[in-house]
């Protein structure tokens, strides 16, 4: 944390204050100093923290009308929907509750990779919250399983089903998975023990992801250090918290929208038929923001590459600040970095729209390319470019107008660039 | 901040239109489509259609199909067919269950209450399916949300019975229908001109039939549409407001602020 004493101006204030410093963390978080130049990407970080929010709020609700039980379990949503005073609104928001944060999360991803906030001294920052994203999947398939209809059945059985692609032990794993002989009750009570754990794991990670925020302080979009906080940085609040929460009402828009008039429009239809093990759906697909990992599955013939394909594909995120060689964090000053950039958003995109396609003929082919240039990108692009790529020149602090090209700091990123 | 919500607005059509897509590709032909009153900002249920739809139900469908997540009060409840509650008590009457044991640990009949669910015609799956050739009439309590298309989707295969094209064999018991995916269903045309006479002497076409049957299944899949689309227009309203007078606090805030590069 920052270095400031905060000293309570009452006796008591100081006594408790000395005791345990809530009262200085308190301070800390509202003079927090941020870059000023902060743009409106930068502001679902506090979007995620509500999405967060809303749904263990929500969740904790649905818990305490919810069954998890194979014979009841489809019914007890539907009680909650029909029943349950506000419960309608309550599992609507639930439901596309996860979509948002979803949305959220990708755009934050997307925004670090940016302006390459994942870069020296936020690598902790990175990878705490690559961690977090990965439990958000984990969290978000098992709540997809809970109102156990046919989807919901089915994506646990393919799901599930890749652990039987480990050597040797695959049906043993499989099998203690299940805790039977294929997906069932056990299978959904388990599913729902974790649902409700996981969040709180995500939630703890949160604060270490904030904590280690707070250490080197926020990137900013032009990706260069605080120089003068005087100048540079403004006092969290209220200047950000404003600034969120006006972001923040923008995307409740958009949730309510959901919410309120298209409540099934991400949802599948057929998870309102109960579940039925004897009948397999037309078409198996996850929700939309799992898609481009289905598709990266389903590009690798081979059922097991397949799966360590998927998974090689958040690891290499993982290790993503050590695959980009460039000292320059933003793409603002990267010419070649931001097309390539651009490429990696489109392949995300098309990967997941091959990901509710049937994988045949033409899409499963765009999908293999697809796949083969995510892989390239952050394999072999992002570790050339950082040796090869002229970049522009950056400006001297975040308050001062782009320079000339005889400034200090000019040559210093020269030199580290070339 | 133009672009942030052009991205936001992007991201947005690209999903619905995912979605759409794969809808559209089940079913092989282009569905009827009805102007729902239920669709919409402030969609509503047009509360005649929903009592005519009930009794269709309950004369032609009900024979057959299930709606076991419905009980007999939801007819008299708000946003739904609206009875009043002697009319659903008396409706609920003219049903027969099984209730029991009582004091002398027998089973016993008794007619439904409105707290009762709707009676079933079937007492399991199997008797369903013995009694229909194989196959289970689904239950229509969420019919229309399990269907891809929804109500349009529901009321097509309600008009879609049709000769099969001469290309075309179908076995006993099997019936063509234009818009049912793989164009073969076990159901038999169920509605046709006059199948029921309505109380309140609306003419009973065929499209009339479907029509009202489909309003009542799709308040029966969504019986609080109303109340969400009421309570959505006010949230999304005050939201707008309120995100309007953040916008202006946080103009006068940062205008303290030393402009940035």
């Amino acid at each position: 944390m920052n270095d400031h004493n905060y000293v309570p101006s009452s006796k008591l204030g100081k006594w408790f204050n000395d005791r345990l410093p809530l009262l200085s963390l308190s301070a800390h978080l509202s003079e927090y100093p941020t870059p000023k130049n902060l743009n409106y990407w930068w502001t679902f970080g506090g979007i995620l923290t509500f999405c967060l929010l809303g749904q263990i709020i929500t969740g904790i609700v649905l818990a305490m009308h919810y069954v998890a039980q194979a014979d009841l379990a489809f019914e007890s949503v539907e009680h909650i929907m029909r029943d349950v005073n506000y419960g309608w609104l309550i599992r609507y928001f639930h439901a596309n509750g996860s979509s948002m944060f979803f949305l959220a999360v990708y755009i934050h991803i997307f925004r670090s990779l940016y302006y390459g906030s994942y870069k020296s001294p936020r690598e902790v920052i990175w990878i705490i919250g690559m961690i977090i994203y990965f439990l958000m999947m984990m969290t978000a398939f098992m709540g997809y399983v809970l109102p156990w209809g046919q989807m919901s059945f089915w994506a646990a059985t393919v799901i599930t089903n890749l652990f039987s692609a480990v050597p040797f032990m695959g049906e043993s794993i499989t099998n203690w998975l299940w805790g039977g002989f294929g997906v069932d009750s056990p299978t959904l009570t388990r599913f729902y023990a974790l649902h409700y754990l996981f969040p709180f794991l995500i939630l703890g990670l949160v604060i270490l992801h904030i904590w280690a925020l707070h250490i080197p302080g926020n990137n900013n979009p032009v990706g260069i250090d605080v120089k003068k906080p005087s100048k540079d940085t403004v006092p969290f609040h209220p200047y950000i918290v404003i600034k969120d929460l006006f972001a923040l009402l923008v995307f409740l828009i958009l949730f309510a929208f959901f919410v309120f008039y298209a409540p099934n429009l991400l949802g599948h239809a057929d998870n309102y038929i109960e579940a039925n093990p004897l009948v397999t759906p037309n078409h198996i697909v996850p929700e939309w923001y799992l898609l481009p990992f289905y598709a990266i599955l389903r590009s690798i013939p081979d059922k097991l590459l397949g799966v360590v394909a998927m998974f090689a594909s958040i690891f290499v995120l993982v290790i993503l600040p050590w695959l980009d060689t460039s000292k320059i964090r933003s793409a603002l000053f990267r010419p070649l970095y931001r097309q390539f950039y651009w490429i990696l958003v489109l392949d995300a995109l098309i990967l997941g729209y091959m990901g509710a396609l049937p994988p045949e003929g033409i899409y499963l082919l765009i999908a293999r390319v697809a796949t083969a240039y995510y892989f390239i990108h952050f394999l072999v692009i992002l570790p050339v470019l950082g040796f090869k790529e002229k970049t522009i020149p950056l400006p001297l602090s975040i308050s001062e107008p782009v320079l000339n090209e005889s400034s200090d700091v000019v040559k210093n990123n020269k030199m580290s660039t070339e | 901040m133009k672009f942030f919500f052009k991205t936001i607005f992007i991201l947005f059509i690209l999903f619905t239109f995912n979605n759409q897509k794969t809808e559209a590709e089940e079913n092989n032909k282009e569905l009827l489509k009805v102007d729902w009153s239920f669709k919409g900002i402030f969609g509503k249920f047009d509360r005649t259609s929903l009592q005519r739809g009930y009794q269709v139900y309950t004369e032609v469908c009900a024979s057959c199909h299930s709606m076991k997540l419905l009980s007999y009060r939801n007819l008299a409840e708000k946003g739904g067919p609206e009875f009043s509650e002697e009319q659903a008590k008396a409706i609920a009457s003219n049903f027969e269950l099984t209730d029991g044991p009582n004091s002398d640990g027998e089973m016993f009949t008794r007619a439904a209450k409105l707290s009762d669910k709707f009676v079933e015609p079937y007492q399991n799956i199997e008797e369903a399916k013995a009694s229909n050739g194989g196959s289970y009439p689904p239950d229509m309590s969420v019919l229309v949300k399990a269907r891809s298309g929804g109500a349009n989707y529901i009321y097509s295969v309600l008009l879609g019975y049709d000769d099969p094209p001469s290309d075309v064999t179908i076995d006993d018991g099997v019936y063509y229908n234009t818009y049912m995916v793989g164009n073969k269903i076990m159901m038999p045309k169920p509605l046709s001109e006059g199948s029921v006479e309505y109380t309140d002497g609306t003419e009973a076409t065929e499209e009339q039939m479907a029509k009202d049957v489909v309003t009542f299944l799709a308040w029966a899949a969504e019986p609080h549409l109303e109340a969400r689309h009421k309570i959505g227009f006010k949230a999304i309203i005050y939201l707008i407001i309120l995100s309007i007078l953040a916008y202006f606090s946080m103009k006068r805030l940062w205008s303290r602020v030393e402009p940035e590069v």
